[in-house]
């Protein structure tokens, strides 16, 4: 048996289950070296070590009567985005810094359900927004493996907490790459599913037609068995879609032989970094040499991506947050003189730079007189890219590209160029706009910081991700490596 | 400057229309009114970090039902999309509502003008949208509360083209809507408790102009004394404004009941970009061929349809069926009555009696006690039978007026009140001709002028001679016999 903080979700379950563990001591071990490491890594906003246990003692109990299921007793944490009943939900904000949420996220409610145990909130960019967690307000995230860089984000303290074995699994949102891009930085696994397939009920909105909760992990393998407990339709989620949740784990074996791999032209064109295209197409060869067929696919409007996003995502979230006004929840400036000084003060005092700036682009784009030429010309193009996507997966399972164009970069290397930093999502917000289930895998080590692939399917086509991800994770071991300091 | 034009009125109504659903259009929460401040407001109320929307069935059927009763269009995909602005009774920052894509577009109604003639008023688009909280400022020591109750409640906004011509015929197109609603039963239309109001917006011209003049909006109308007296009062002080020389003002104003005037609120120009856009956490709704044949279905009659009917059925003018059916209670009344007229096969009650003492003196008296027809304290078979005591002569049908006073005030049947009162109708002839007798030989000189030729004077004789039978004489017969004995 390997060392406890070093098993992942399937085999924490089969130790739970043998009774060769028990959930109070793994729950312990954990909370010990999360603690441990908060100082250094600051991956958490809140650890909840009481409310932890007792749901481990419950488990417990379960797991002895034998009345338990695979994830009964598993511990993991909630990107500080969701809401848990009862505890603070802050979303690495001002705003909400002492908010206690009196209700759970519906994807917090089925991972109870299913018996998970909560070590604590990860700490993330503020409401979501960003790609450094350099924009929480509870301080910058550190990269496991060089903690002079960025762990990526907005999910950069689900991202670190998995790499640095904190955490089994963590639960993270992506709404333009946030998943994805900090898997890739921090070489740990990172699912987003389509659109619609989890509950976004009690997930703090960004950017209501593109977030989308998923999982950071170890593998593909623990992926699968969180996703199946998290996923399905939600009345309480309009946009939730009722479709039956398929046998994840199940499927992770199908062998790969005649699976048709796209590889995006257009991910190769602008400024990849060699050694991640070269791990890239190390990976390919793998995928070949177990029976895919890989061919060159482009999808002319991707190049599109950043602009469309940068207008979208903005122009929701103007209107998200607007909420955030001070008079029923959250921050509140101190004697307000009037309404608007009430508004002007508490707003002004609770968001942070990065989140005004966009608030600000976004109710410029949706403005009269504006309108036409951004929101609605986005809108049209975001159907362009959608239908690139469709026309490729008529001819290909899945595509694969790069998740980002470099590895992990230094705490403020791009605080002072805003679109510097936005273009670091340019592999992964094609995948948003179109609604698809994407995935993100570490391919290498370049310089002792990890590459990753991307893997982007049609719309519900996680079991097939899943699939040709364990796939290549049996044959690799990128995934099982520890940053140094962490094993 | 311009003194001497003579000025038309143009007048457009955007009706607010609460629907009558159990729950609120977004949320589970109730949407009873006059509950403690945010009692009834749930976390999507309060507009909680993490709460979604999701849409009430049921206020989309009350919206198409409203469609297909103006026989508009009802959109096959429709759109919620968002209106953006900072309130306080506004707890999302924005207000969920249609803007490109209404649930219901076109339709019309007719209303009946005051020379008798029918104007149809073309309603522009109805669409869904939720209601804001209320702001509250009194005894809260310089504080404003916030109450959420109201917040979510479903919402249909009625926008009719800029169609009336006068205060008054605004009226009868708020009052044909206010009736519509009420028969659909997709409003309870209580207008002080806010469950119907309207904006109006009104604009002055030349008469003959084609163009629009420059329009205000007034706000919040919620009585339609306050709708005819606020527009009347708009209408006068553009026309002063643009006679001497000015000009008006697009901008929203309010109206204040306690002085009869309108106010400024705020111009047009300072007025917030709304920012609207697709809601993105709402799909669109979608309605097909098979839902609207189920609403249609649904309907009941309507109040033309029974205004008609009631005319073909019992001879009513349409004045009477057009009174008797503005509310459908009122005519469920009417045609209970007619129904009950059934127990009393031996006479024939006459309609049109039936109609006058419903909308004449049992109105009347609803009105003076403020008591809704479906509670009046005479009930149809009791109006029923006193018709039926007009109908055999018992009594006569002045008398039937005071009969059902009594009824009204003293919970008693007809037969009773008849009897105790000693109403009972004189048909007997010698008893009238013996009261004729002491009345003409008590009035010598206006006998002696009347057989000289003042006709005039037979007035004075039938008054006399009904006093003389305390009015119980049968008129028919007093005039009768009067006529034969005066002539000697």
């Amino acid at each position: 048996m390997s060392d406890l903080h070093d098993m992942g979700v399937a085999e924490l379950s089969a130790a739970l289950q043998a009774r060769r563990l028990s959930s109070v001591e793994v729950t312990q071990a954990l909370l010990e070296r999360v603690t441990r490491h908060q100082a250094h890594l600051n991956a958490f906003i809140s650890i909840s070590a009481e409310a932890a246990l007792a749901e481990a003692a419950r488990a417990d109990v379960q797991l002895h009567a034998g009345a338990a299921g695979p994830l009964t007793g598993v511990p993991i944490a909630h990107k500080d985005i969701f809401c848990t009943r009862d505890q603070k939900t802050t979303c690495g904000s001002r705003m909400l810094a002492n908010f206690i949420s009196p209700y759970d996220a519906t994807v917090v409610e089925r991972l109870r359900a299913a018996g998970v145990v909560t070590l604590g909130k990860t700490n993330m960019d503020e409401f979501a927004m960003g790609s450094s967690n350099e924009n929480s307000f509870f301080g910058p995230v550190r990269n496991p493996w060089d903690a002079a860089r960025v762990p990526g984000g907005s999910s950069g303290g689900s991202a670190a907490a998995v790499a640095a074995r904190l955490t089994p699994a963590a639960t993270a949102t992506d709404t333009g790459g946030s998943i994805r891009q900090p898997a890739a930085l921090c070489g740990v696994t990172g699912l987003k599913p389509t659109y619609g397939r989890v509950s976004r009920f009690g997930m703090i909105a960004f950017a209501s037609s593109l977030d989308q909760a998923g999982l950071i992990t170890r593998s593909a393998e623990d992926a699968a068995l969180l996703l199946a407990a998290m996923a399905g339709f939600d009345q309480r989620d309009s946009t939730s879609v009722e479709l039956p949740v398929p046998d994840y784990s199940g499927a992770l074996a199908t062998p790969l032989k005649g699976l048709k791999i796209g590889v995006l032209k257009e991910f190769f064109d602008t400024g990849l970094d060699e050694q991640i295209e070269q791990h890239i197409r190390a990976a390919l060869d793998l995928l070949r040499s177990q029976g895919a067929h890989i061919r060159d696919v482009s999808l002319p409007n991707l190049p599109l991506s950043v602009p469309t996003y940068y207008v979208v995502a903005p122009a929701e979230c103007s209107s998200n947050l607007a909420r955030f006004d001070g008079v029923r929840y959250g921050h509140r400036c101190e004697n307000p003189r009037d309404l608007l000084d009430l508004y002007e003060r508490s707003r002004g005092e609770g968001f942070g730079a990065e989140v005004k700036r966009r608030i600000m682009t976004g109710t410029y784009v949706l403005s009269a007189g504006y309108y036409d030429a951004f929101y609605l010309k986005a809108q049209r193009v975001r159907q362009l890219i959608s239908n690139d996507f469709e026309r490729a997966f008529r001819e290909v399972d899945v595509l694969v590209g790069p998740t980002t164009p470099t590895t992990a970069f230094e705490l403020g290397a791009k605080t002072a160029d805003p679109v510097t930093m936005y273009l670091n999502d340019i592999y992964t917000i094609g995948a948003n706009l179109a609604g698809l289930p994407a995935m993100s895998l570490p391919c290498g080590l370049s310089q002792g910081l990890p590459t990753a692939m991307q893997i982007i399917g049609p719309h519900f086509a996680e079991e097939r991700l899943l699939n040709v991800a364990h796939r290549y994770q049996l044959e690799t071991d990128w995934h099982r490596r520890v940053p140094p300091g962490y094993a | 400057m311009m003194a001497g034009v003579e000025w038309e009125s143009v007048i457009g109504l955007e009706i607010h229309a609460q629907l009558a659903t159990r729950s609120k259009i977004f949320s589970g929460a109730a949407t009873a009114y006059g509950a403690p401040p945010n009692a009834q407001a749930s976390l999507i109320d309060l507009a909680y970090p993490g709460v979604l929307p999701v849409l009430n069935a049921e206020a989309v059927r009350m919206a198409v039902k409203f469609g297909l009763a103006i026989n508009a269009h009802i959109t096959r995909r429709s759109i919620f999309a968002r209106k953006n602005y900072f309130y306080p009774d506004l707890p999302k920052g924005y207000q969920i509502s249609q803007y490109e894509l209404p649930i219901v577009s076109g339709g019309a109604v007719d209303i009946v003008l005051e020379d008798g003639s029918v104007k149809r008023i073309d309603v522009t688009r109805a669409h869904l949208e939720e209601d804001a909280g209320k702001s509250l400022h009194e005894g809260l020591a310089g504080l404003t509360g916030v109450d959420l109750n109201r917040a979510g409640t479903p919402l249909i906004e009625i926008v009719s083209e800029p169609a009336m011509r006068s205060a008054r015929e605004a009226v009868a197109y708020l009052k044909k809507i206010h009736t519509l609603v009420r028969y659909l039963q997709i409003c309870d239309g209580n207008m002080q408790e806010g469950s119907f109001r309207c904006d109006a917006n009104v604009s002055v011209r030349p008469r003959g102009s084609e163009k629009l003049g420059t329009r205000a909006e007034i706000k919040n109308l919620n009585s339609f004394r306050f709708v005819e007296k606020a527009i009347n009062y708009e209408i006068a002080r553009q026309v002063d404004v643009l006679e001497s020389g000015g000009q008006v003002l697009q901008e929203t104003r309010l109206y204040d009941a306690d002085r009869g005037e309108t106010r400024s609120m705020r111009s047009k120009e300072a007025a917030n970009d709304y920012r609207y856009f697709p809601d993105p956490d709402l799909l669109p709704v979608e309605i097909d061929e098979l839902y609207i044949d189920s609403v249609s279905a649904s309907l009941p009659e309507l109040p033309d349809q029974k205004a008609q009917r009631l005319r073909q059925d019992y001879g009513l003018s349409a004045y009477d069926a057009g009174v008797l059916t503005s509310s459908a209670e009122l005519a469920d009344y009417f045609e209970t009555v007619i129904e009950r007229a059934a127990d009393f096969p031996a006479v024939a009650i006459s309609p049109k009696l039936a109609a006058n003492m419903v909308i004449g003196e049992l109105a009347g008296l609803l009105n003076r006690d403020g008591v809704d027809i479906s509670d009046s304290r005479v009930a149809p078979a009791a109006l029923a039978r006193l018709l039926a005591r007009v109908a055999d002569d018992t009594i006569s049908g002045k008398l039937a007026k005071d009969v059902l006073e009594a009824m009204w005030d003293e919970g008693k049947d007809p037969d009773s009140i008849i009897e105790q009162r000693g109403w009972r109708q004189i048909t007997d002839e010698s008893a009238i001709e013996a009261a004729i007798d002491a009345v003409m030989a008590a009035n010598p000189s206006q006998l002696a002028q009347y057989r000289s030729g003042r006709d005039k004077l037979f007035g004075f004789f039938v008054g006399q001679a009904m006093k003389a039978t305390q009015g119980k004489a049968n008129p028919a017969r007093l005039n009768e016999l009067l006529k034969k004995k005066l002539s000697g």
